[in-house]
């Protein structure tokens, strides 16, 4: 045990700040919770999806949870079903089988919802394109309300793309 | 000469690639002759596909298969009649081969004689076209969804959980159907395909000088792996090299993309053995690792760096220095970190036993790459074919014969620090000269082929040039084609709360093997 809490010790706090999602927004960790706060009431819960993606935005989520950017931190969190979740994170071009369990995730999602498209493919199609096997990108096939794109974008990114989402619902409704 | 040709009598040609690759043209005859042959001789396939090569009239479908012998990769080449819509199955003697013909089903509606699982693999009836690698793909009304006809397991208490595509973590979509009588498992069966976007057919549509991008996209944590092994095809068909520098650069970035790899891993076993602790220093670890490879590669997961003719980036002394300081600083801490997981009781009640594949078992279903040397299949292109650089570097090859998840976390351990040995060998001995060599288009009709060992296991990639310097054919073969059905007997008898870390063990590419 005296190990694992001198590495814990040793490693340190390494969180870093969190990006600045809009022009004017001062972002601090602090702010950040208190924005997610007063637009949810909670803490933003997001359902990850693959709907087709190589794997590289993938990895890229998965670093969001990383010490350095540390997003529950912040509060948000990944969560297992969509029935829980605020947002949808869509990766990949949409594949033509993948169409209907991304429309069914949609739809098991509770409103108010978001959808964030991330990475090339899921703004554009990418490289992939539309085909015989690929719808193209995210918007083809479920509303979408902010994009990140980048091949695969850097986490740090990714958390503006949700932050900015997050923000301009709260710019929408007033 | 290799030692196939001299048991079937065949005449090969050796293709201007830097590892040993031979292609075959075979009668059906000499196609079936050569599995039990290759088996014999303790070969193993690595790939087979299919091909469309029907101009106006004349012409019929082409069926290929790579086999990895002592000596080297045989690609045999078989033609089939104008007409003749099956070939010679090699299911019987090939497990691993079952999947592979089924997709060929899929995509260019040709099956193989005396194989009678004639599910759909890939194709899930959505898709717009029929037969999409055809010349002429049938457009035509798709086929309804249909239900899809898992093996049903019955008796007293059995019940089926089935999960997915879309899962509960952050990983790509694939549907599992367990059949369980409590907590444990008495069948798993897979049902994958739900990522194919049409790689292979994007490919004809791309000029050969460019599709290393999308070489570099089929499976994007082992976007290295695969631009080179489509690299090494593309110099091959074209009949240049790639100078000196480049190859010790390429090396260097697939040494990084290994440990790259094997540090997520890592972290995520301890965290799917409710260890959080080993996911927040592994992570932070891998964090470290990818912000350097941004700094000096240009990118974080170094997509693109590998080009045709070498490498499209070059490292100053400083660079050079900082990456050897890394190999370092990460060395003392995974040691640390290792000592910690090996004596952590908990993580290892969870690791020992779980998820085993014996090495009967693994030889039999041809279990390969990382999963395979953990189950006693020493097999690893850098040892067994060592091209350049790696002939130089007398790589060590990490094995292991319990084949659960503790062997597979040992094997991760053992071949971080051989990697980060050869990445400091790799700085320290990297040769002067251009990083990048002029790359003539591939003349009409020429092949070629690529064969990595990447951090998974064995990539390879088969190039046909058309009739007008297009891309006729590429075919990217995964390892995880092969590892995915050995998976299913993994799980056999443990409880359903162990798949998690059962398939992270295995951590296998739903994209590299949909397409």
């Amino acid at each position: 045990m005296w190990k694992i809490i001198r590495q814990i010790a040793r490693a340190g706090v390494l969180t870093e700040a969190p990006p600045e999602a809009g022009a004017a927004s001062n972002a601090g960790s602090e702010r950040i919770q208190h924005e997610l706060l007063a637009i949810l009431g909670r803490a933003l819960a997001i359902r990850e999806v693959d709907a087709g993606s190589c794997n590289g935005c993938e990895l890229e989520i998965h670093a969001l949870n990383n010490p350095y950017y540390n997003i529950e931190g912040l509060g948000i969190r990944f969560v297992a079903s969509p029935r829980h979740a605020d947002m949808l994170l869509v990766t990949g071009p949409v594949s033509r089988n993948m169409e209907q369990a991304l429309r069914r995730t949609y739809d098991a999602t509770p409103e108010p919802k978001l959808v964030v498209a991330i990475g090339d493919c899921a703004c554009s199609g990418g490289i992939f394109g539309e085909s015989y096997a690929s719808c193209g990108r995210v918007a083809n096939v479920i509303p979408v309300d902010g994009v990140v794109p980048g091949c695969p974008p850097a986490p740090i990114e990714i958390l503006r793309g949700i932050l900015s989402a997050v923000q301009r619902t709260r710019a929408a409704q007033g | 000469m290799s030692a196939l040709d001299l048991d079937l009598g065949l005449s090969s040609t050796q293709l201007p690639a830097p590892l040993p690759i031979r292609h075959c043209s075979v009668t059906a005859d000499q196609w079936r002759a050569a599995a039990p042959a290759v088996a014999r001789s303790g070969g193993r396939l690595v790939a087979l596909w299919g091909g469309d090569r029907r101009v106006n009239e004349a012409g019929g479908f082409a069926v290929s298969a790579a086999y990895a012998l002592h000596d080297g990769l045989v690609w045999l080449d078989l033609a089939l009649p104008p007409g003749a819509l099956t070939y010679p199955d090699l299911a019987a003697v090939f497990p691993g081969a079952a999947r592979m013909q089924r997709a060929t089903a899929d995509l260019l509606g040709i099956t193989a004689d005396a194989f009678d699982d004639h599910r759909p693999w890939l194709d899930h009836r959505v898709w717009t076209h029929a037969f999409p690698l055809r010349r002429t793909a049938a457009e035509g009304p798709p086929g309804l969804p249909r239900d899809y006809p898992f093996v049903r397991v019955e008796g007293d208490g059995v019940h089926e959980i089935p999960v997915g595509p879309v899962h509960a973590g952050i990983i790509e979509p694939g549907h599992f159907r367990f059949s369980v009588v409590g907590e444990k498992v008495l069948r798993l069966e897979q049902r994958l395909g739900y990522t194919h976007k049409g790689i292979e057919r994007r490919f004809t549509e791309l000029p050969p000088l460019e599709a290393h991008r999308l070489a570099g996209r089929v499976s994007g944590d082992s976007t290295v792996g695969f631009a080179w092994a489509y690299c090494m095809a593309l110099e091959a068909a074209s009949v240049c090299a790639a100078p000196p520098r480049s190859r010790w650069l390429r090396a260097l970035m697939l040494e990084r993309e290994r440990v790259a790899n094997h540090l997520g891993d890592l972290g995520a076993l301890g965290n799917d053995a409710a260890f959080g602790f080993g996911l927040a220093q592994f992570s932070r670890l891998r964090e470290d690792w990818l912000r350097l490879a941004n700094e000096v590669f240009g990118h974080r997961l170094m997509m693109d760096c590998v080009v045709p003719g070498g490498s499209s980036v070059d490292l100053d002394e400083p660079a050079i220095g900082r990456l050897t300081r890394q190999c370092d600083a990460v060395e003392t801490e995974v040691r640390a970190l290792r000592a910690i997981y090996d004596e952590h009781a908990g993580l290892q009640d969870r690791f020992i036993t779980t998820g085993r594949v014996t090495p009967e078992l693994a030889a039999t279903l041809g279990l390969t790459g990382l999963a395979g040397r953990a189950s006693g299949q020493r097999a690893d292109l850098r040892c067994d074919q060592p091209w350049s650089p790696y002939d130089q570097l007398e790589v060590g090859m990490a094995s292991h014969r319990n084949g659960d998840v503790a062997a597979r976390v040992t094997l991760r351990f053992d071949e971080t620090f051989e990697s980060l040995r050869l990445i400091r060998a790799l700085c320290d001995g990297l040769p002067g000269g251009a990083v990048r060599a002029d790359v003539s288009a591939p003349a009409a009709g020429a092949i070629g082929a690529g064969w990595i060992e990447g951090w998974r296991g064995e990539i390879f990639v088969a190039l046909e040039i058309g009739a007008n310097g297009e891309i006729g054919r590429c075919h990217c073969h995964d390892p995880s084609w092969h590892n995915w059905p050995v998976l299913e007997h993994a799980v056999i008898g443990n409880i359903v709360p162990d798949f998690p870390l059962i398939n992270k063990s295995f951590n296998l590419s739903y994209s590299g093997h949909d397409l």
